[in-house]
């Protein structure tokens, strides 16, 4: 058809002009073509399915009916709930921010000894799943519950998602900054204060906000101290009514409470941006004598790292050690080894491919309409894994069983979770590869599929690849959702431990534990080289 | 004959026209310059012609075939047309050699052969052929562009801005070089830049482009000397506009009697001389007192000293009557003089005026 219409127009022109022949002669629709369309098609088809949940809380709230639904959602049992949610957020987040941003400091821009070796340490517990920090808090302390319980775990568990974009700003912060503030007069400690602190901001906002959505997704962690929040009671309330609209009356609470979230970190960011003003490199960080304050600083650091990959290897290790040989039933262990890597590798597959569309078009064609599209995909990803499980579990029992408890929807669950993961890192990466490149390489006589391979795409491949890696993590760890999705016989790892210490053999679970940890080691190495490279060390 | 012709070529963004209706013709083998200041549209008109975009209206055609309309475009790769970008754009995960050969068919015999030619032509070293874009200078990134463009032997070469990046001693070489090398194959060329002396010391054709659209488009020659008005008087270099009266191929200025290039007979004109049209001889005051009709003398008001040529602002000190042309003769002349004959500050000179003035629009 595009031949034919070229050659139409083609003949017209023919009488005045002599002419290229039709097949050189392309139809192009303007900007990008045809690219751009299917772009713009996908990206809203899957952000339309990343925010499917809120349209399907408020189906459900109809089908109720509004009485029973107010009913349901105003009642003494879920003030409690929002009594511990909110507290929980009110004292583990400015905990966790003040903790990160201490260590960042230290590992960033003092003269510690060993400070790579502690940077690293400050990731590494990423490889920690929540709940396993909880086991072995739990196991160690078998006392322990309630709210302080909660706040403690929950900072040990989830500070690295703020120590690393505050490392990673501080280490890309000009020092020029702090010369340019010191000669206008102002002290160490108020450089921190005035020039520092407000170029962190941004690395503040999101790494609070994370944490704020990991700690109200965050189920297994608060199951083992006994303490309810939204997300335990939405799972407990599935187990016993299956998927009751008390449950999804629930899941409409904690989405409001993302929501505030989500508008607290957008009001307190506002419109700021900060990057490097003028070109030239970046000189080298002078780092900052301690001093006397030396031993005091690695008091912090020692028993940051003994807390939070002390306590879990050393739990782990004694239970290892009290269940001996016994515990070790390989067959198990290794089959829901090979099932975890499977659903990890396809899950991260699936959500950065379903991550290309949003990325490339915000790159390469921005404008008022993409930036709210991307929004919706970032408002899509802050919702809790128990909320998008819920809402794929109920439209696939009602509208498509033949879906229900399959591969795909658990798939489609991953990636409707982690999008956002391999989103931030695809965006950034397709950033790095400019569109005159990819122009350079038609004008060299590429055709353009050739040209997006040779250039964007090849240069976009180890962001794209640690945007995988980001989501295959997320996937191994995960708990809620594969309990609630997973075709029948699944037993990931994380299911595996769960359901064994869920029956208070603790030993059992121990083997599951160190092996989920011993595969994201090596993911989080990884990740933490690529972000020290991107920042030029 | 024409190589290349742009018919009222348009290009809008939203609301905004980038290139409001540009003709346009590129001669074969000739090398034309787009000069204007940035945001005038000259990148999205080279953007055109090389097919990374297309316009809303208008046609372009390419050895009298058409590459672009409305409707339709031959796409980038197909169109022969070779690019040198701003920074280069070279591709950053490739080695230079790998740059270089990016356009020549992996199975070409000779292709490595081919390939070190291209570097000599460009007056490369052969040992950065094994080094990376990141490891090499400015100027030896342009280049390697250069010889990466010129690998598939286009019809046409489009160099965008390409030496702005460069230090000004190593520009002037750059540019020599490039248009020798392009020269010797015979390559059409267009160069956009927002450098007037680049546009006219590289160009056999130059147009001046402001807000989507040519002001002129001349020889480097007569766009300098014989500007259409006052815009493109002064994008082209430092220009001295004064109000005159003309007749009989003369124009009466504050400047005196000078010769003019036309023999019309206008009652207001404005009429532009170069600086460098303007010469100064030391005087005294006396020589002021005593001063003939028609000569002309100025008191130094300023000076700028800054290595081989120095700025000079001038006052002129008699009047003619007419109290229009008095307010203009009160606002000092800048010009540039050699530093080692230009008066100093208070100092009287006489003023004398060579070759011909031109009447502006």
């Amino acid at each position: 058809m595009l031949v034919g219409a070229a050659f139409r127009m083609t003949q017209t022109i023919a009488q005045e002009r002599d002419l290229v022949t039709a097949e050189d002669f392309l139809k192009i629709p303007r900007g990008h073509g045809w690219v751009s369309r299917w772009m713009t098609i996908a990206a809203f088809a899957i952000t339309f399915l990343t925010i499917l949940p809120l349209p399907f809380i408020a189906w459900i709230g109809w089908q109720t009916g509004w009485e029973t639904s107010i009913s349901l959602i105003f009642r003494p049992r879920v003030g409690e709930l929002l009594v511990n949610t909110v507290m929980l957020l009110v004292l583990a987040v400015p905990l966790c921010t003040v903790l990160a941003l201490a260590l960042a400091w230290l590992t960033e821009f003092s003269d510690l000894p060993f400070r790579r070796v502690w940077a690293w340490l400050c990731v590494a517990p990423l490889a920690v799943p929540a709940f396993v920090q909880s086991y072995a808090w739990i196991s160690l302390f078998p006392g322990l519950n309630g709210l302080w319980a909660g706040v403690i775990i929950s900072v040990i568990a989830y500070f690295p998602f703020l120590y690393l974009p505050i490392a990673a700003t501080l280490r890309r912060l000009d020092p020029a900054l702090e010369d340019a503030a010191a000669s206008l007069g102002l002290t160490p400690w108020r450089i921190f204060f005035r020039v520092i602190l407000p170029q962190l901001r941004l690395a503040l906002c999101g790494g609070a906000l994370l944490v704020g959505l990991h700690l109200l997704a965050e189920y297994g962690l608060y199951v083992f101290i006994r303490f309810d929040t939204f997300t335990t009671a939405i799972v407990d309330q599935y187990q016993s009514s299956f998927n009751g609209p008390a449950a999804t009356m629930l899941a409409g609470v904690l989405v409001v409470c993302c929501l505030v979230l989500l508008s607290i970190e957008a009001g307190v960011r506002g419109n700021a941006r900060y990057s490097r003003v003028g070109s030239g490199a970046a000189r080298q960080i002078e780092p900052v004598r301690l001093g006397k304050l030396t031993p005091l600083c690695l008091a912090l650091l020692i028993a940051t790292a003994l807390f939070s990959l002390g306590i879990p290897l050393l739990t782990i290790g004694r239970w290892l050690m009290a269940g001996g040989a016994d515990i070790w039933r390989f067959d198990e262990i290794g089959y829901a080894f090979y099932q975890t890597l499977v659903l990890a590798i396809l899950g991260g597959l699936l959500t950065t491919l379903a991550a290309i569309p949003m990325a490339w078009l915000s790159i390469r064609a921005p404008g008022g309409a993409q930036r709210a599209l991307e929004g919706l995909n970032y408002l899509g990803g802050a919702l809790p894994g128990v909320v998008i499980a819920l809402a794929v579990v109920t439209i696939t029992v009602r509208t498509a069983h033949m879906f229900y408890q399959t591969m795909a929807t658990i798939l489609l669950a991953y990636t409707l979770m982690f999008l956002p993961r391999a989103l931030v890192s695809l965006r950034a990466s397709i950033a790095q590869a400019p569109v005159e490149l990819e122009h350079a390489a038609a004008s060299l006589g590429r055709r353009p599929a050739n040209a997006l391979w040779a250039t964007t795409i090849r240069l976009a491949a180890p962001g794209a690849a640690a945007g995988m890696a980001l989501a295959s993590l997320g996937i191994m760890n995960e708990l809620t959702a594969t309990q609630m999705l997973a075709p029948n016989g699944t037993r990931t790892l994380a299911m595996g431990f769960w359901a064994l210490s869920g029956e208070l053999d603790y030993a059992a679970a121990a083997p599951y534990a160190l092996v989920m940890i011993l595969i994201s080691l090596p993911l989080i190495w990884l990740l933490h080289d690529q972000s020290q490279r991107m920042a030029g060390r | 004959m024409s190589f290349l012709e742009l018919r009222s070529v348009e290009r809008r963004y939203g609301r905004v026209a980038a290139l409001g209706g540009i003709d346009l013709d590129v001669k074969t083998g000739s090398r034309t310059a787009i000069v204007g200041p940035s945001g005038c549209g000259k990148t999205t008109l080279l953007r055109l012609v090389a097919g990374f975009d297309v316009p809303d209206a208008g046609t372009i055609l390419m050895d009298g075939k058409v590459i672009a309309n409305a409707s339709g475009t031959v796409p980038a790769h197909r169109r022969e047309i070779g690019v040198v970008a701003q920074d280069g754009a070279l591709f950053p995960h490739l080695t230079i050699a790998e740059n270089i050969g990016f356009g020549i068919d992996r199975n070409a015999p000779g292709r490595e052969k081919m390939i070190s030619d291209l570097a000599y032509t460009v007056g490369l070293d052969g040992h950065i052929l094994l080094r990376r874009p990141h490891q090499l200078s400015g100027g030896q990134q342009q280049r390697v562009a250069l010889a990466r463009a010129m690998a598939r032997k286009p019809k046409m070469m489009l160099l965008d801005e390409p030496f702005s990046a460069l230090d000004t001693g190593l520009r002037a070489s750059m540019r020599k070089a490039v248009a020798e090398v392009l020269e010797n194959a015979g390559i059409t060329t267009i160069l956009v830049t927002h450098d007037q002396a680049e546009a006219l010391s590289f160009a056999d054709q130059v147009a001046v482009m402001r807000e989507g659209r040519f002001a002129q488009v001349g020889t480097p020659r007569e766009l300098y000397l014989k500007p259409k008005n006052r815009m493109v008087a002064e994008s082209l270099g430092d220009a001295i506009v004064l109000s005159a009266t003309i007749a009989d191929g003369w124009a009466e200025c504050s400047l005196g009697r000078l010769s003019v290039d036309t023999t019309e007979r206008r009652d207001i004109a404005r009429i532009l001389l170069r600086p460098e049209q303007i010469s100064l001889r030391s005087a005294s005051s006396t020589d002021v007192a005593a001063a003939k009709p028609g000569a002309i003398f100025a008191e130094v008001s300023d000076a700028e000293f800054a290595g081989a040529i120095s700025t000079v602002a001038v006052k002129l000190l008699n009047n003619p009557d007419s109290p229009e042309l008095a307010a203009i003769g009160n606002t000092p002349l800048i010009l540039k003089k050699p530093s080692v004959e230009s008066p100093a500050v208070g100092e009287i000179v006489q003023v004398a005026v060579s070759g011909k003035a031109h009447i502006l629009e």
